[in-house]
């Protein structure tokens, strides 16, 4: 058994810096690569990729970047630890397998696939027996929204994961998987921690939270002396070095930019935190208030005294469904009189929008320059203001009303106040909104499924 | 005398649904007493006065020097449902840090504030 291991983060989310994955490999030792790809609605993306190709479905960034890092990773025994599977997990295993060969590794590694998260067949089943998955949020059934349901996934924990490792995965590739399970599971595999060591399963949790976000511990997006944080443009993703006892410290590779401090650690354990008591896993719940935070030297905190409580009975599950459309109209209107002129605009829209009888769930102006972040907090804006960005924003069901609003923004330009510009990139574009339902559901329910194939 | 958080405090924001969370850390250990007892739930969702339609919840941390804030029904239905420019209520920390209070002239001083 190793005393310690070092767990890097390569992505904070699917698009972050595509490079950051093969430098944790290349600029210092790491023990493991986790990779978090999947956002709220990632899975609704992949399973309309996959109703169009039975082949897609996954994190296709993954393969390529395997392609780059994978001899080095068969080389040094690091181990990848990914929820790039999304709704095709077998498929992803099975790109990356072709990619092992391709490149001369095949019998030389094996990778590990997780599946039994995708409940989108089961869920009439599981509404006909009275599970009724309301919204955590609104408290609504599921049966509200049931025939526009496009993904619905079960977060599955560390366990999984712990046993790909223990077949000697080299690579696990899981779907929908949480993000700190994905940091917690190689603890658990190289340091043995029991199902209810419940402090050790917290802590292992609490890394992964420091780490999940990418360099949002390390220096990015942090606001504590922000200006004097060193060569962000060189910044270095974090890492997690965890010893068996529970206790880790968060560092980053030498010689690469940013900075980890502990005004950097906090900054990121706050980050979309609920009650702090209460940060509830499929492997645990793990208590906020009793992290320790402690100096280790330049870039490096410790931290230690983690309590955790026993995990609860019920997974959170992630269901997307289709609710309607929205679109963003943006113009620029520029001094003398910016904010006046953007007002003006706005008004002459909303009554074109009225006499052509559009009706829209909602309708949000924001005057980007002036207020769009702080709204009136803000205050009045300086009556010199050089420019401001007009935004106007409508939702609603009737594709039609929505495609209508799109050729109501660059008539302005003729037909409104003066000294506007900015209108470069064409009509705004109708997406369809895709949203996200959150609810619990009986760990009961859900068996996570491991197989581990020879590459 | 009076003063402004942003002198007092650090903070990180993110979104839950339609619920922004707003962790707000001490700059000094030594300041956090101060804003545990001035900036309450109550005042925060005064501040937050047409942006935050719902409730305020605050926890405390004083392991890390930091209160927790939710504000919910805040960001206009929340993930890819709200139309404003900070869906994610990413600024909303240092829209919390523009939060005036005011301090007894002589505990300003003791701690090195005047």
């Amino acid at each position: 058994m190793k005393e310690k291991i070092r767990i890097a983060a390569g992505q904070g989310f699917w698009g972050d810096l595509p490079d950051a994955p093969v430098r944790q490999v290349e600029e210092g030792p790491i023990d493991y690569l986790m990779l978090d790809y999947l956002a709220e609605v990632t899975m609704s993306i992949m399973q309309k990729q996959k109703a169009r190709d039975p082949k897609a479905g996954f994190a296709r960034d993954f393969v390529p970047l395997m392609k780059r890092i994978l001899p080095a990773c068969v080389e040094r025994n690091i181990k990848v630890v990914a929820n790039a599977g999304g709704v095709n997990v077998a498929g992803g295993a099975a790109a990356v397998r072709d990619v092992a060969r391709e490149l001369g590794l095949g019998g030389k590694l094996k990778i590990g696939i997780v599946t039994g998260d995708d409940i989108l067949e089961r869920v009439d089943s599981f509404l006909a027996r009275g599970i009724e998955l309301r919204n955590m949020d609104t408290d609504e059934p599921l049966a509200t929204v049931r025939d526009r349901i496009q993904s619905a996934n079960a977060y599955l924990g560390a366990a999984p994961i712990v046993e790909a490792l223990d077949q000697g995965a080299q690579v696990v590739i899981t779907g929908r998987a949480t993000d700190t399970g994905l940091t917690l599971g190689p603890m658990i595999h190289e340091f043995g921690w029991a199902g209810d060591d419940w402090n050790k399963l917290a802590a292992g949790t609490i890394a992964g939270h420091i780490i999940e976000c990418g360099a949002q511990c390390s220096g990015g997006n942090c606001q504590y002396e922000w200006e004097s944080i060193p060569d962000l443009a060189n910044v270095g993703f974090p890492i997690a070095e965890a010893s068996a006892d529970g206790t880790f410290v968060i560092t980053k590779h030498e010689g690469t930019g940013g900075r980890v401090s502990i005004p950097s650690v906090k900054e990121q354990l706050v980050y979309e935190m609920g009650d702090p008591r209460g940060y509830i896993t499929p492997d645990c719940v793990a208590d906020f208030t009793t992290v320790q935070l402690a100096d280790d030297g330049p870039d490096r905190v410790r931290v230690f005294g983690i309590k955790g409580k026993p995990a609860t009975d019920t997974l959170k599950v992630s269901i997307s469904y289709s609710a309607g459309y929205k679109a963003v109209g943006t113009l620029v209107y520029a001094w003398p009189d910016a904010y006046e002129k953007a007002k003006a605009a706005d008004k002459i829209l909303r009554a074109r929008l009225d006499r052509l009888g559009l009706r829209f769930d909602q309708i949000l102006t924001e005057y980007v320059g002036a207020n769009a972040t702080h709204g009136p907090l803000a205050g009045e804006p300086p009556p010199d203001l050089a420019e401001v960005q007009l935004r106007v924003g409508v939702r609603g069901n009737d594709r039609n009303a929505i495609e209508r609003f799109t050729k109501e923004i660059a008539p302005l330009i003729l037909t409104g106040p003066p000294a506007v510009t900015g209108f470069a990139g064409g009509r705004p574009k109708v997406e369809e909104i895709v949203a996200y339902w959150p609810a619990l559901i009986p760990k009961a329910e859900i068996t996570a499924r491991v197989e581990v194939i020879e590459a | 005398m009076q003063i402004q958080l942003i002198k007092l405090a650090h903070a990180r924001s993110g979104d839950k649904g339609d619920t922004a969370n707003v962790g707000l850390i001490a700059l000094r250990d030594e300041f956090y007493p101060l804003i545990v007892r001035e900036v309450t739930a109550a005042r925060v969702k005064e501040h937050f006065k047409g942006i935050c339609q719902g409730k305020v919840e605050r926890f405390e941390l004083p392991n890390l020097g930091a209160l927790n804030f939710l504000l919910h029904e805040s960001l206009g239905g929340g993930g890819t449902l709200s139309l404003m420019t900070d869906a994610q209520g990413k600024t909303f920390s240092t829209a919390l840090l523009r939060m005036e209070i005011e301090i007894p002239d002589d505990e300003a001083q003791k701690l090195g504030l005047r």
